[in-house]
């Protein structure tokens, strides 16, 4: 057992070496030749960091393209979703109350045409995209705030629509912080 | 079809086809043949001559598992101390806490044998030196453990009598260096030119568009990320698992993870096949293994694309499917694949909440952990699909009134005394777990825990019992993912789950080696006419059957209670 416990500890320390220190140090440096370097990508307006690329955060405004629902308020300090289940009364009453919210800001939206990610939360509580259909209902909302053609609007959420992965693989999405940033420069 | 589906199809087709080459790859590791990573030598033969230790000399399994047990207890002891001290000690950028005694228990002893069971989430829980000294440095070598323990049973099928199971350290190390190590980097690099973060800069503080100011954690996430997937491991950078979008920032990525959560546990059926010389056996295994991977996945993924039917009366529209703790970037489609990927291996990484999930999905990724043996974790999964043949060699030889023979070697009452045993384990203590926590639930709703057990659970009714019972299962599982709407980070879950944690790792790790390094001492008895051929398709789906059996009679009446029932009266 001794001649065990003396290898044990000898190769847990060369190990910790190798896996705990080289290893991460040695991808710290691969990282500083990405975009962002290695800290995470991030999105600036007129040279002022108003976000992370990839981090969704909270739009509530009528003037943007809301984002989904959060369970940690879009705060990235945590993450994590609801956690209910469909079968909780308690939970249908939010998503009611999303719904409602909804159409009294999209009065000439049709229930039965909001997608179900505007009412629900996500897995992350960070998700930073929209489907094109999600980002679509909104438009006449925003065309009746800022005055700018709803066509134009559809145009730039075509832009902005990310295809599925080699045109083939996966959702098509949006990032809806890029889609406001953009829409803020429209004029 | 839709872009949805074909991205789930085509990320299971290049697992296999990659599994393939690495099978035959292990193969030769293994045996000692020549290997592109040959450039490995030096650093194995330092590590060697630093350790003392002597790569040629054989073991028999007392010794292997004598120096499999001593090291990881060994890890225990450290893990646990640096977890309980992480706030004195350096890279701690965000000044997060030290763990409680509980916490620290229950995480040394989850990353210890594979599991990532998580009562905190990475953001505040842990600091960048117990995530990379800890965390990252017990994935490796955890999953390392466990293919070891294979390849040293590998050696007991490999010969026609023996006592040498292989020697542990030299096999531990280069699972390391040559399969674990490279890969990972590879991996890693990926997700790094993917925005993944790679840093040690702590947590930021911005100003968004609506003038919220909110912080935004990071870290070294990409090489953990890697890890935490090839070695079926699971344990999140973030407490929102692969769901973060810095831990899984697009479908590509998600591809990825995928795809390395799934490659190891497939390649170790075809290194078996090549390495002890029955390639018929290893492909009969995989593809009993894959109709029961399928078995548990159609269901699963039908339900989470026609969506909730309770969404569904609300009025909105749910044109991809259920979208409740799913992200948009992945959709139902692939989230659905992954939580049943996830739970079959025992990985359980998450990139939707699997709490929300449809009752059926819950109860495929319940059923797949009860299992356990569909593909399995890293080097367990065959181990424990090792004892489900037993079993089934041992019920044929009933069948047919012959002493029951695997692979030329008699299985008599000490092995099939030791595979009965390990079955009738993981039932006693899901069950058993679970009851003793809806008891407290019920009775004690006021114990001045933590969290109080009144407050334990996140939903009403069946889906609560879920919630415990899920918890559990994950637990003896080494699965590690929950529902996480769970209340668990408190001394009741901390302790009953971490003593589940390793009971369940250990003795299923025990035992087939055990049963192993006993049969392969015994006489060989040349094949005649009347031996059961355990490589032919029969005996296949004979092991199927004895898998079917064992787990509807264990498990069924309490899913009755939980998922079940709750499917039943939403149907409704």
């Amino acid at each position: 057992m001794k001649k065990y416990l003396l290898t044990s500890i000898k190769l847990t320390a060369v190990l910790l070496v190798l896996l705990a220190v080289l290893y991460p140090l040695f991808l710290s440096a691969v990282g500083k030749l990405a975009r962002g370097k290695g800290n995470g990508e991030t999105v600036s307006i007129n040279g002022k960091v108003v976000g992370y690329a990839n981090i969704g955060q909270k739009f509530t405004q009528d003037k943007y393209f809301w984002s989904r629902p959060s369970a940690v308020n879009y705060d990235a300090a945590g993450s994590g979703g609801s956690n209910k289940a469909t079968s909780n009364p308690e939970y249908l009453k939010t998503v009611q109350d999303r719904i409602d919210t909804f159409l009294v800001h999209n009065p000439e939206i049709r229930k039965e045409d909001i997608p179900a990610e505007l009412v629900t939360a996500s897995g992350s509580g960070l998700d930073p995209d929209l489907s094109p259909a999600g980002a679509k209902v909104q438009v006449k909302r925003i065309a009746a705030t800022r005055h700018i053609s709803e066509d134009k609007l559809n145009n730039l959420i075509d832009e902005q629509t990310v295809k599925p992965l080699l045109g083939v693989f996966g959702p098509a999405k949006v990032n809806v912080l890029k889609l406001n940033v953009t829409l803020d420069e429209m004029k | 079809m839709n872009t949805e589906l074909a991205g789930v199809i085509v990320t299971f087709i290049i697992t296999v086809l990659l599994a393939i080459p690495l099978g035959r790859y292990i193969a030769k590791v293994f045996a000692g043949e020549r290997t592109l990573t040959d450039f490995m030598n030096p650093v194995e033969k330092f590590i060697y001559r630093f350790c003392g230790i002597d790569p040629q000399k054989e073991m028999n399994w007392k010794e292997f598992l004598k120096a499999l047990l001593t090291i990881n207890m060994l890890w225990l002891v450290y893990a646990f101390f640096t977890l309980l001290f992480q706030d004195k000690l350096p890279l701690n950028p965000d000044g997060n806490p030290a763990q409680t005694p509980d916490l620290a228990f229950n995480t040394a002893i989850s990353f210890l044998v594979n599991c990532d069971l998580q009562h905190y989430s990475g953001e505040s829980g842990v600091t960048y030196l117990t995530q990379l000294f800890v965390v990252t440095f017990l994935q490796f070598v955890s999953a390392a453990t466990g293919i070891a323990a294979l390849v040293g049973v590998f050696n007991a099928l490999k010969e026609k009598t023996t006592n040498n199971l292989g020697n542990f350290w030299q096999i531990f190390i280069k699972t390391i260096t040559r399969i674990l190590l490279p890969i990972s980097i590879v991996i890693a690099i990926i997700f790094i030119f993917n925005g993944m973060p790679s840093s040690f800069a702590g947590k930021d503080t911005i100003v968004t568009m609506q003038g919220d100011t909110v912080g935004v954690s990071r870290g070294p996430v990409a090489g953990m990320v890697a890890i935490k997937h090839l070695g079926t491991n699971g344990g999140g950078w973030f407490g929102a698992n692969s769901a973060h979008p810095l831990e899984n920032p697009n479908y590509f990525t998600g591809m990825i993870e995928l795809i390395a959560q799934t490659v190891i546990p497939i390649a170790m059926l075809f290194a078996m096949g090549l390495y002890i010389k029955r390639k018929k056996f290893a492909y009969v295994i995989f593809g009993i293994m894959t109709i029961g991977m399928l078995c548990l996945l159609v269901p699963t993924m039908v339900s989470e694309i026609s969506g909730s039917p309770a969404i569904s009366k609300l009025g909105v529209s749910q044109p991809t499917g259920a979208m409740e703790g799913k992200e948009v970037r992945f959709g139902p489609a692939a989230s659905g694949y992954w939580s049943i990927i996830t739970t079959v291996i025992s990985t359980g990484s998450v990139n939707s909440m699997h709490d929300s999930s449809m009752p059926v999905s819950g109860l495929m990724q319940m059923l797949g952990m009860m299992i356990n043996a569909f593909y399995g974790g890293c080097g367990v999964g065959i181990l424990n699909y090792y004892i489900y043949i037993i079993i089934a060699v041992f019920i044929s030889g009933l069948m047919v009134g012959r002493t029951p023979e695997l692979m030329g070697h008699k299985v008599e009452a000490r092995e099939v005394k030791i595979a009965a045993l390990v079955t009738l384990l993981s039932a006693f203590l899901i069950k058993g777990g679970a009851a003793l926590a809806a008891y407290f639930v019920a009775h004690h709703g006021d114990m001045a825990w933590a969290v109080k057990p009144s407050a334990w659970l996140n939903n009403p009714s069946y889906h609560g019992f879920s919630e415990m019972l899920y918890e559990f299962t994950s637990a003896n599982a080494n699965n590690g993912s929950g529902f996480e709407g769970l209340g668990d980070n408190n001394i009741f879950w901390n302790v009953s789950t971490g003593f589940v944690l390793i009971l369940a790792r250990f003795l299923p790790i025990i035992g087939p080696v055990a049963i192993a390094g006993l049969l392969a001492k015994k006489k060989f008895v040349p094949e005649s006419a009347g031996t059961l051929k355990t490589d032919s398709l029969t005996f296949g789906m004979m092991t199927m059957a004895v898998i079917l059996i064992i787990n509807a009679l264990s498990y069924f009446p309490a899913l009755a209670l939980g998922p079940i029932a709750e499917a039943l009266r939403g149907a409704n």
